[in-house]
């Protein structure tokens, strides 16, 4: 009789469910799961690094890619740390655009999860139903920053520009005839608002499709009722954040509980779980989605109502508009200043953290008076996550591995840096 | 000119006249089935498509027509990589063993009633056993492969066969209750009166078994944990390159149209016109049937998230052979009481 051995399973990086370049080694007595040891560090880049070289403005576009599925928000949490130090006052209209972007990149996010934590389980339908609805938002990252995915929209003092009065329409070609470019700009007629108006509006319908999808079917309820549970006390001590912390029955929003720009004056509920299990999570996320969807209702309805500027008038800070640049000498000074050598910010440390799709995400700023930072750390939710993976899937199976990566909302850009 | 093809004919001897119109007949049968699988692959790309909001392959040829061409002389130009350290007779006889039973299985396969290539008694009997060979090919390809992905691939394939075997032959066994006879044609023969008459009526629950552990059977999603894409990247197949790939692939479309063709023949009567008073008995019924089951494959994959491996197998010994048994006890009392307009 031989001896029988655990063996150990080299789970990615290739791998279709690593969502990009997770590694895991996992021992495994069959398919039950002894030990899981991720190993990170292959997407690592150095963002916190490259912040010290870089005046403070040019690394918002870093903070972008740091977790590329929810990139408005990780700039939040830079150039809040920014202006804390600076203790620079914003305009309020930029206050609700930030929020509302923030909103929109929440749903971005949370429909990339439930895209590709679908997927992972098998239900591939779910995926290109996420897509659909991504394009749209997708859509508004572009008409307010000129790109798709890495805006760098978010400055010190507000965002770079207003909200576009026109959207960009679909042009007839080749491959889309006059007829499906019509259709396609119907509800692009009116400004970025109306077109998000339009957006919302569709939008809690879209989340009942994918309800009617997942929710109560049998298959996806076995496949994550009561796989990975986390107890309310072990998310504590893991430093789980977010949709991961409310799963497990703790209402911790910082939306709610360190208010930051203008979310106390948004009306919207915290979902949290019961069990700590996938499904909970599930549930989490999925009503996050229409949560955010109330919150852009109420930003647009009061963009609608207020213009005014979105950038601080304060321009040793934020950039002077061009026709200052251009007619003031003054402004002409400001912008070469800013755009040369930056700010500069005074000596201080400062941390602050914002309510990031994944959960906590936090900038701690060092500055020493220079126009760039003497270090900047990030801390990143996913990275927490990450960590629990061996406590959430000893004694599951490899399937289940699968559905946790997927719960667990990972994105390497953040976690690697 | 005829007479000159006619008499070359008869000249020949008796053995290699049987052998060339034995071939004539395999060939009749294969060629078409080859050329529904290439469009059946197709077909799925372009359901799904649709089902998901996109429009799947349209570049080659009119409306991505020949896409199925374009893929075949892909796999046929690539190189067929044997990992090392594999075992790389098995590693080469495994596709083909999947590939063989599952192209036998049509010989006993009856188009209408007298359209067969080989009307056997136990031609029920025969399908199980060929549809059951083609399991040792996945098993003898994720051994061979030596790679821990297609093992798992192979254990979990293995496991999962034993239970809905057994699963389908207890529904199988229904029908030949219902039907007095293992031969194909006689089945359906005894279905015919119209639709009420179909065997689906009074046998649904093992209808639903057969269809159940037939897409467990052919590997297809939900049940398709022995490829688990998002886990065991390809399962069995990982290994796999080039035309050893395709052989699989070809067997497992092959099987799904088997099972296709099985369910319409056993429960809803084959050739037999549901309204035998207005339209007759066709061999189009069959086909149309056929590739209803045929779309509720592509349907279930586009629908239903992947069951994991164990849960399979509680599926599969918990719940289908339990409803098989039952209802073969109440399927009995209705044949000894000769109920209905189906066993008097």
């Amino acid at each position: 009789m031989p001896e029988i051995k655990n063996y150990t399973l080299n789970f990615g990086p290739q791998h279709p469910a690593a969502h990009g370049v997770l590694r895991l080694v996992l021992e495994m007595d069959g398919e039950v799961i002894e030990r899981a040891d991720p190993h990170i560090g292959l997407l690592h880049r150095g963002t916190e690094k490259l912040a010290e070289t870089k005046p403070f403005n040019q690394n918002i576009g870093y903070m972008d890619r740091l977790d590329y599925v929810s990139m408005m928000c990780n700039e939040h949490g830079y150039v809040l740390a920014i202006e804390k130090l600076l203790e620079l006052e914003i305009p309020e209209r930029a206050k609700y655009i930030r929020v509302m972007f923030d909103e929109i990149t929440r749903i971005l996010n949370h429909l990339m999860w439930i895209g590709t934590h679908a997927l992972d389980v098998g239900a591939m339908t779910m995926f290109l139903y996420a897509f659909r609805e991504r394009e749209d938002l997708m859509d508004l990252y572009e008409a307010v920053s000129g790109t798709r995915m890495h805006a760098t929209y978010y400055r010190p003092g507000g965002v770079a520009r207003d909200l576009p009065d026109a959207m960009p329409q679909y042009q007839e070609s080749r491959w889309r005839s006059k007829k499906e470019a019509a259709r396609l700009n119907e509800n692009r007629q009116g400004s970025l608002l109306d077109f998000t108006e339009d957006f919302t509006n569709r939008f809690p319908g879209y989340i009942d499709e994918y309800e009617t999808l997942l929710t109560d079917n049998r298959i996806w309820k076995q496949r994550t009722v009561g796989i990975g549970v986390v107890t309310q006390e072990r998310a504590f001590q893991l430093g789980f954040t977010g949709p991961m912390l409310r799963g497990s029955g703790v209402e911790w929003d910082l939306r709610k509980k360190q208010p930051y720009e203008v979310y106390d004056r948004m009306d919207f509920d915290i979902p949290v779980g019961t069990n700590g299990d996938c499904y909970d999570r599930y549930l989490v996320r999925i009503e996050e989605m229409r949560q955010s969807n109330r919150i852009v209702k109420q930003c647009i309805s009061w963009l609608k109502d207020n213009p005014g500027i979105v950038l601080s008038e304060n321009h040793k800070v934020a950039a002077p508009r061009r026709e200052m640049a251009k007619a003031d000498m003054e402004g002409l000074i400001h912008h070469f200043k800013l755009f040369t050598e930056g700010y500069t910010v005074p000596e201080g440390e400062v941390y602050t953290a914002i309510e990031h799709p994944k959960g906590e995400f936090g900038v701690f700023l060092i500055s020493d008076g220079a126009n760039k930072p003497y270090r900047l750390k990030v801390r990143a939710p996913g990275f927490a996550h990450l960590s629990s993976m061996n406590e959430m899937a000893t004694g599951h199976m490899l399937s289940d591995v699968v559905a946790i990566i997927g719960t667990q909302d990972i994105v390497f850009g953040e976690i690697d840096r | 000119m005829t007479d000159i093809v006619t008499n070359l004919w008869l000249s020949l001897p008796d053995g290699i006249q049987f052998t060339s119109y034995t071939l004539l007949k395999v060939f009749i049968i294969l060629v078409p089935l080859f050329i529904v699988v290439a469009y059946y692959t197709l077909a799925e790309r372009k359901v799904i498509g649709y089902m998901q909001n996109r429009i799947g392959p349209n570049r080659v040829g009119p409306k991505g027509l020949f896409q199925p061409f374009a893929d075949m002389f892909k796999l046929m130009f690539k190189e067929i990589i044997i990992p090392t350290k594999s075992n790389r007779y098995l590693f080469i006889v495994a596709p083909i063993l999947t590939f063989a039973p599952s192209m036998a299985a049509w010989a006993v396969m009856p188009f209408t009633d007298t359209l067969v290539f080989a009307d056997i008694n136990a031609g029920l009997l025969y399908i199980l056993a060929m549809t059951s060979l083609g399991v040792y090919g996945v098993i003898i390809a994720g051994w061979a492969s030596n790679s821990k992905y297609a093992l798992l691939g192979a254990m979990r394939s293995a496991a999962q066969i034993v239970a809905y075997e057994i699963a389908m032959g207890f529904s199988l066994v229904g029908v030949l209750m219902a039907a007095g006879s293992l031969n194909l044609g006689d089945i359906v023969n005894s279905q015919a009166g119209g639709i009420y008459h179909w065997f689906i009526l009074p046998l649904f629950p093992l209808f639903m078994v057969y269809l159940i552990s037939g897409v467990a059977e052919t590997n297809r999603a939900p049940f398709d944990v022995a490829e688990g894409e998002s886990e065991i990247v390809a399962g069995f197949h990982v290994e796999y390159s080039g035309m050893t790939f395709a052989v699989f692939f070809l067997a497992e479309y092959a099987n799904m149209i088997l099972i296709a063709m099985l369910a319409s023949l056993m429960f809803f009567g084959g050739w037999l016109s549901p309204l035998p008073s207005l339209m007759g008995d066709n061999i189009v019924w069959l086909f149309l049937k056929t590739g209803f089951f045929m779309l509720l494959f592509l349907w279930f994959r586009a629908t239903f998230p992947r069951y994991r491996y164990d849960q399979i197998m509680r599926l599969g010994w918990k719940v289908l052979i339990p409803v098989t048994i039952v209802w073969l006890v109440v399927e009995g009392f209705l044949v000894y009481f000769k109920v209905g307009p189906w066993f008097n």
